[in-house]
């Protein structure tokens, strides 16, 4: 499902004395399938933004379109019914959530809230309990009792049995250890290639904007400043910095040596391009012999 | 050597876990003034361990003595006034309605006067470089910004030790150098033991000392660039290899050979690249 955001504004707490702007006039177009990454510090207005696609909020101005179903400033509840049937939203911690009495039920819960049969949201549950790799152990227990990288899976895999076509993820691996985060950006990117979902990630972590998403949104108060595939946004080094965004490990060990008169082709993201770029500096170097 | 934690043959399991175990029989000592980094996946015990040296859970076996005190029922408060403790969420921890009155909580309950008080108020502000938010709501922080205050809050009380417990994890990049770089002066200049439990490898590497937890025993304990350079102990407890090892591995991959001990030290490693992809 495409998702497209025309002349998007958002205004916090309208009609009191907090009220803020927090989107500003924001144009984007997420074609179906991508794998798009949403970066910017804290309070930039991320967060803000993926709440919109599947209207937790409404634009004050402008309107989002969600594969043909429009959201703006008059949309009721009702009228979202089926389209957050589609979009999943992964919240920050979202083990914080966590409810019922078993790992299963509380798996199931969503689907059942869609009006589906229990038979058909247990199966639902249970295959998404596997997709998540939950071994089946667990299935059964209190979902308190599993460790908290268990509990993100269970968490995810309550959002994966409503069977969503776009899957959105507020920092999904925070908190996690390296393992578990790697096995957690895996998941993603194995749901991304094999259902075709459309993935929006919300990270903080760079090396993982490098290595996943085929586009980068770049947010700072409450407007998207840059937008592209990974290499572009990654090329303006000093514009990141500047932004207090960071870089990719690679990329930034790389700028260690540019800024000492290493001359490289073009700006590696990750350790394989980094090496490439030394063996390329290395083999023109004019030769003793 | 000073040590200022000692913990001989702790032992701690959850009700209802079986047989399993949170801590296994840990041993560990705690050099007073030294930054010490524990890792390990999640729920290897690190956090059991930070919570069992305060006092907050009692552990069914081991003798904790910390600044020359046993640990017990009748001491509890008096070691707790030695350590500080930052938990990860900046949330959780803010129960002031401004930044002023957060950092003074603890001092109240401490019971010092009005007129001491603002002072020792405005001094740890000062030093976590908050002094001008003082007057600021939560909502209108940023996490690394809360996490300062927690900081300040905690050095009002002049801790001999500050436990945190993955006090970066929730923050952005920026957050994050923000408090790692105060974690190291605090440390440098006011000579307080730091504990950190941490998945952050760049932080880790910064610390003097590592302790790796997993399945709730200790399997390795030193320096970071020897803990950091055994892959095999890395592989087998979850934990991330440092950037430079991977750069290093993958330049030996491809023909070119740094001396090994620069797997270790990302200054040498860029210092030496340098040198050979500059020369005439």
């Amino acid at each position: 499902m495409s998702i497209a955001f025309e002349s998007v504004d958002f205004v916090y707490q309208a009609h009191t004395p907090f009220e803020n702007l927090s989107l500003r006039n924001i144009n984007l177009t997420i074609p179906d399938g991508s794998y798009t990454a949403i970066i910017g510090h804290t309070g930039s207005g991320k967060s803000t933004l993926i709440q919109h696609v599947n209207g937790l909020l409404r634009p004050t101005k402008g309107l989002v379109n969600v594969d043909g179903q429009i959201i703006n400033a008059n949309t009721k509840n009702k009228q979202l019914v089926s389209l957050r049937q589609h979009v999943g939203i992964v919240f920050q911690f979202p083990e914080s959530q966590l409810f019922a009495e078993t790992v299963v039920d509380d798996v199931k819960f969503g689907p059942l809230n869609f009006g589906v049969s229990d038979t058909e949201a247990t199966n639902r549950a249970k295959d998404a309990l596997q997709k998540v790799k939950l071994p089946e152990e667990f299935w059964q227990k209190s979902p308190f009792e599993l460790s908290g990288g268990q509990m993100r899976r269970v968490a995810i895999a309550g959002v994966l049995a409503t069977n969503p076509k776009i899957l959105i993820l507020d920092e999904p691996t925070a908190g996690l250890d390296p393992q578990g985060r790697f096995e957690m950006m895996e998941l993603f990117n194995e749901l991304h290639h094999k259902e075709q979902l459309t993935i929006l990630l919300v990270t903080h972590q760079m090396d993982d904007v490098a290595n996943y998403a085929d586009n980068v949104i770049v947010m700072d108060g409450g407007q998207i400043v840059k937008n592209g595939a990974p290499v572009e946004v990654f090329r303006d080094t000093k514009w990141l910095i500047k932004h207090q965004l960071g870089l990719p490990k690679a990329a930034n060990f790389a700028i260690k040596l540019a800024d000492r008169g290493v001359k490289f082709d073009k700006m590696p993201l990750d350790i394989s391009g980094l090496v490439h770029q030394i063996v390329n500096v290395k083999d023109r170097r004019p030769s003793h012999e | 050597m000073n040590n200022i934690i000692d913990v001989k043959n702790l032992t701690y399991k959850y009700a209802n876990s079986g047989d399993k175990k949170a801590l296994d029989n840990v041993s560990l000592s705690i050099e007073k003034g030294s930054w010490t980094s524990i890792v390990g996946h999640n729920g290897s015990g690190k956090s059991t361990l930070a919570r069992s040296i305060d006092g907050l859970m009692s552990y069914n076996e081991g003798v904790i003595n910390v600044d020359g005190i046993i640990l017990s029922d009748d001491t509890v408060w008096d070691i707790r006034k030695k350590i500080g403790m930052i938990f990860q969420n900046p949330d959780n921890q803010f129960v002031g309605a401004t930044v002023e009155d957060d950092v003074a909580f603890g001092l109240e309950n401490l019971g010092i006067e009005t007129d001491k008080m603002h002072k020792i108020v405005n001094n740890v502000l000062k030093k976590v470089r908050m002094e001008d938010f003082k007057e600021r709501q939560p909502d209108q922080l940023s996490g690394g910004q809360k996490q300062r205050v927690a900081i300040a809050g905690v050095l009002a009380s002049k801790p001999e030790i500050i436990i945190l417990d993955e006090a970066t994890s929730m923050l952005d990049p920026q957050g994050r150098y923000e408090i790692i770089n105060l974690i190291n002066e605090i440390h440098q200049e006011n000579d307080i033991t730091v504990i950190s439990i941490t998945h952050d490898v760049s932080e880790a590497m910064l610390s003097d000392h590592v302790i790796v937890l997993n399945d709730g025993k200790i399997v390795e304990s030193g320096a970071p660039k020897k803990v950091f350079n055994d892959d095999e102990m890395l592989k087998l407890t979850g934990l991330e290899k440092p950037f430079n090892a991977h750069l290093f591995d993958a330049l030996v991959e491809q023909g070119i050979h740094p001396p090994v001990e620069l797997r270790m030290d990302e200054n040498d490693l860029e210092e030496w690249l340098c040198q050979l992809l500059l020369k005439a």
